[in-house]
């Protein structure tokens, strides 16, 4: 039988030639998704920002009727809603700052819920509520310094195992390229306007996840090289790495797209921008183990010399931990 | 290492057999999990609330108002001992501030009789201290608290409105509720399949503290209105007083609780015929309340429920036995809803909800089946694939990947663990972490094959070389799920919690069950030649 390759055999490509340009743009694209977070904003939903969130379903329509919907909930005294079609058309969330008082007072935003619902049901008998969330000042902010809390720890402890695996140079490699994905996924949700709620924090925790498994798999096979070929020119020996594991970087990336694409097509609308995150986290993070990670390794001065293979060897150690493992008797 | 002893052999299968079984009963439909469920232990994933549809409150406890009453009654018992010494000792100017209570003893020779008296009264069980005593320009003693006091009191007023909510939800039938506390002062409280939570809110909002308190019949309605009582008396609320004035006066001191009960009943009224409540109090409760009576006859009293007043009626004679009954504006429902309240105990702290989420049956139910079709397909599709490019290797991988998913929902299921809608979405992720470890491995081999190296020996180094990558690459996506854990909160642990099992799982089946197949083909066949 012959098999498919998705790589064909002996790709040389000189990746690293366009280091330069690639540092360029990523740091480019690094600073707009900054500025448009700092001016333009990310959409919170009520889990960060607190307030309450109705999703409701029209049944019978094709689409909801959004402008209607801005004009009758925000008639009705609480405010200017903020309502977005998400998934399928005919699905709204309705977004509200809960009223004031409702801290201490919890009838106060079930009134609310209460009135905007009937209001809804009155006026369309096709709607079906699919939800209400409700969720105090206090209970966002928690929320949203845990997940920033997350975020932070996440990034600080894959990068210090990096370092106690490879070098030192790795691990600011790592956490540069994790900087990297996890601010042009900001990036994308500031100018795309997509709800950014819990789902999203667990999403960037995912993309760290995968973005360093892929860069690992870069950096291991760079330690292998770098104790193999002494004399080799870096850039070379970063090039020859990632074609070597070139193969392997593709049909991992897309074996993972795979499920994520149906997710984005078919899976549950109230996930959409979680799994939308995940996709782009997986392609951004491809290119940042290629592009960022590895380069860095060059301007920080790796070489041969800093895998010295001897007993006591950073390198030789790690080399003794994998093997022990994958090699059980 | 392409060895594989028979135990071994044996050893790997019972475990996948094992945990593959441990699947079973969650994939079955209720009724036929019912009929297993008589004749073995039927350990089932939960559903979380975003798939299964229900309700999720925060409760949290007000923490200022508890110092407030730990306060009041420490004043309380403090009164009540030094009046009952013999010979009485006098204090005055009492004041409770900044979380203290000071008072002047009126005569200076009593301090120390005072203290004695007031020190059995600030140490607990432990023999510790719950307050800290201290006299101030020689005659003023002032109680101020010790933080671990506070703390102790916090934990147990939680411990108890834990058992409070948790008798109330039940009083109102087949609801599964769990209610678990988080934290120091919150308690979450998640019931299934419960669409409109109102009823429920209503049910575990209200602290349910009862009071008999005398009205000062001696006040002026005009102090009254403005909300100004006269020393000893204090203004509530009383929405529904005949006069017409939403406010009464009541005397501070001279009133009972109304903890003491052993039974609350909804019941009609005999004379109005509107719906009531009628309470006994135990042995203790019901000799105060006859004392209340018995000295007060023709006075009114007030009922005060949660600081409100719902009736004052008239004392017309003595009431002996301990049953008394309680009218008010009642709906059947609101009746009903109060006897629960009180049956089941006040709660000791007020608790107000900070957070809410409610899912419809119905989107819960979409969100399964799309989450499931999502995964059908992706893994489906990742199996072509893999087929495709690695043939035999491939088709290793392939079952190495289904019987993941078996292991997964089976440890799932043994653990007891909760499946919400970022689980399903870290399931699929796990897959493709799992597809990774076989894809690493034979790319390896693929690479030794090229460089020249035997069939065998090229197997042999492609799972040693990919082993390191392999190991490092979980162990940070381990790292990562640990954090999420750690720091996440509702679904997201649970996305935390599929992802940990699956890292686990997925090495196991990827590396290890593969390897074992691959040697048992190396074994028998001793290739010479593979295409992969």
């Amino acid at each position: 039988m012959k098999l498919l390759k998705v790589v064909p055999d002996d790709t040389n490509i000189d990746f690293l030639k366009w280091r330069g340009w690639a540092f360029a743009i990523s740091l480019l694209l690094m600073a707009a998704s900054v500025g448009l977070v700092a001016t333009k904003g990310l959409n919170f939903g009520v889990d960060f920002i607190g307030g309450q969130m109705i999703r409701a379903t029209f049944t019978q329509s094709a689409t909801a009727p959004v402008a209607e919907l801005r004009e009758t909930v925000g008639g009705l005294g609480y405010g200017d809603p903020t309502i977005q079609r998400f998934g399928a058309e005919n699905q709204v969330s309705i977004r509200m700052k809960l009223p004031e008082g409702a801290d201490k007072n919890p009838e106060l935003a079930n009134a609310m819920a209460e009135k905007i619902t009937s209001k809804l049901k009155a006026d369309h008998p096709d709607v079906r509520i699919d939800g209400v969330d409700s969720v105090s000042g206090k209970v966002s902010e928690e929320l949203f310094s845990k997940g920033i809390l997350a975020l932070l720890a996440a990034m600080a402890g894959v990068s210090i195992y990096i370092w106690f695996r490879f070098e030192w140079q790795f691990g600011v490699g790592a956490i540069w390229s994790l900087l990297h994905d996890v601010t042009l996924t900001f990036g994308l949700f500031a100018i795309t306007g997509w709800e950014f709620d819990l789902n999203i924090i667990a999403a960037l925790l995912t993309i760290i996840g995968y973005s360093l498994n892929d860069t690992v798999v870069v950096y291991d096979r760079i330690r292998e090289n770098l104790m193999k070929f002494r004399k080799m020119e870096m850039a070379s020996l970063l090039n020859l790495s990632v074609n070597e594991t070139l193969s392997r970087t593709v049909m991992t990336s897309v074996s993972i797209s795979l499920p994520l694409i149906v997710l984005v097509l078919f899976g549950p609308d109230v996930i959409f921008g979680f799994s939308m995150a995940m996709a782009f986290g997986i392609v951004v993070g491809t290119y940042s183990s290629i592009y960022q990670a590895a380069p860095i390794l060059i301007w920080l001065k790796v070489g041969s010399h800093s895998f010295v293979p001897t007993d006591e060897g950073t390198g030789s150690k790690a080399e003794r931990i994998g093997a022990d493992f994958g090699a059980q008797p | 290492m392409l060895d594989f002893p028979r135990w071994r052999v044996w050893m790997l299968n019972i475990l996948i057999i094992v945990g593959v079984a441990f699947a079973i009963p969650s994939l079955l439909p209720t009724s036929m999990r019912a009929q297993l469920a008589q004749f073995v232990p039927t350990p089932t994933i939960n559903l979380g609330l975003d798939l299964a549809g229900g309700s999720h409150i925060l409760l949290e406890a007000d923490t200022s108002q508890l110092a407030e009453a730990r306060l009041e009654a420490l004043e309380d018992s403090v009164r009540t001992a030094l009046r009952r010494t013999d010979p009485q000792i006098a204090i005055a100017d009492v004041s409770r501030s900044e979380g203290k209570l000071s008072f002047n003893v009126t005569d200076m020779s009593k301090v120390d009789a005072a203290r004695e008296v007031i020190l059995p009264l600030i140490s607990n069980a432990m023999g510790a201290r719950d307050w800290d005593l201290g006299v101030n320009n020689g005659n003023r003693i002032v109680l101020s608290p010790v933080s671990s006091g506070d703390e102790t009191a916090l934990d147990q007023a939680m411990d108890t409105a834990k058992d409070v909510i948790d008798r109330r939800i039940n009083a109102l039938g087949t609801l599964e509720p769990t209610i678990i506390r988080q934290g120091e002062n919150r308690i979450v409280v998640q019931v299934p399949g419960l669409e409109d939570p109102e009823a429920l809110k209503a049910l575990i909002g209200k602290t349910a503290k009862l009071e008999f308190k005398l009205v000062d019949e001696q006040a002026d309605p005009d102090q009254t209105a403005q909300g100004k009582a006269r020393v000893g008396s204090q203004v509530l609320p009383y929405p529904d007083n005949p006069t017409g004035l939403p406010y009464i006066a009541v005397r501070r001191l001279g009133g009972i609780s109304g903890d003491k009960l052993v039974k609350a009943d909804p019941t009609f009224d005999q004379q109005t015929n509107e719906p009531a409540v009628t309470i006994q109090f135990d042995s203790e409760g019901g000799q105060r309340f006859a004392r209340m009576t018995q000295q007060n006859v023709n006075k009114l009293f007030a009922i005060v429920l949660d600081g409100q007043v719902i009736s004052a009626p008239q004392i017309r004679e003595p009431i002996f036995g301990g049953v008394s009954q309680i009218s008010g504006s009642f709906t059947t429902e609101s009746a009903n809803a109060l006897s629960i309240s009180l049956r089941s105990g006040a709660l000791p702290v007020d608790l107000t909800i900070v957070e809410e989420r409610s899912v419809g049956p119905d989107l819960g139910a979409d969100s399964i089946r799309r989450g499931i079709l999502a995964a059908v397909i992706g893994t489906t599709a990742i199996l072509v694939l893999m087929f495709l490019v690695y043939g035999r290797f491939g088709m290793y991988a392939n079952f190495a990947l289904i019987i993941n998913v078996g292991l997964i929902l089976g440890v799932m299921a043994f653990a007891n663990a909760t499946l919400t809608l970022p689980g399903i979405a870290g399931f699929v992720l796990t897959i493709g972490a799992a597809v990774d470890a076989n894809v690493l491995i034979n790319e390896r081999i693929r690479e030794e094959l090229k460089r020249g190296r035997r069939v065998v020996q090229a197997i042999e180094f492609g799972y040693k070389e990919a082993s390191r990558a392999i190991f490092d690459a979980n162990s940070t996506n381990v790292i990562a799920a640990v954090l999420l854990f750690i720091f996440g909160s509702g679904p997201i642990r649970g996305f935390a919690v599929v992802l940990m099992i699956g890292i686990v799982t997925s090495v196991f089946t990827a590396v290890t069950i593969t390897r074992m197949w691959v040697s048992h083909w190396v074994k028998n066949t001793r290739p010479t030649e593979l295409t992969i």
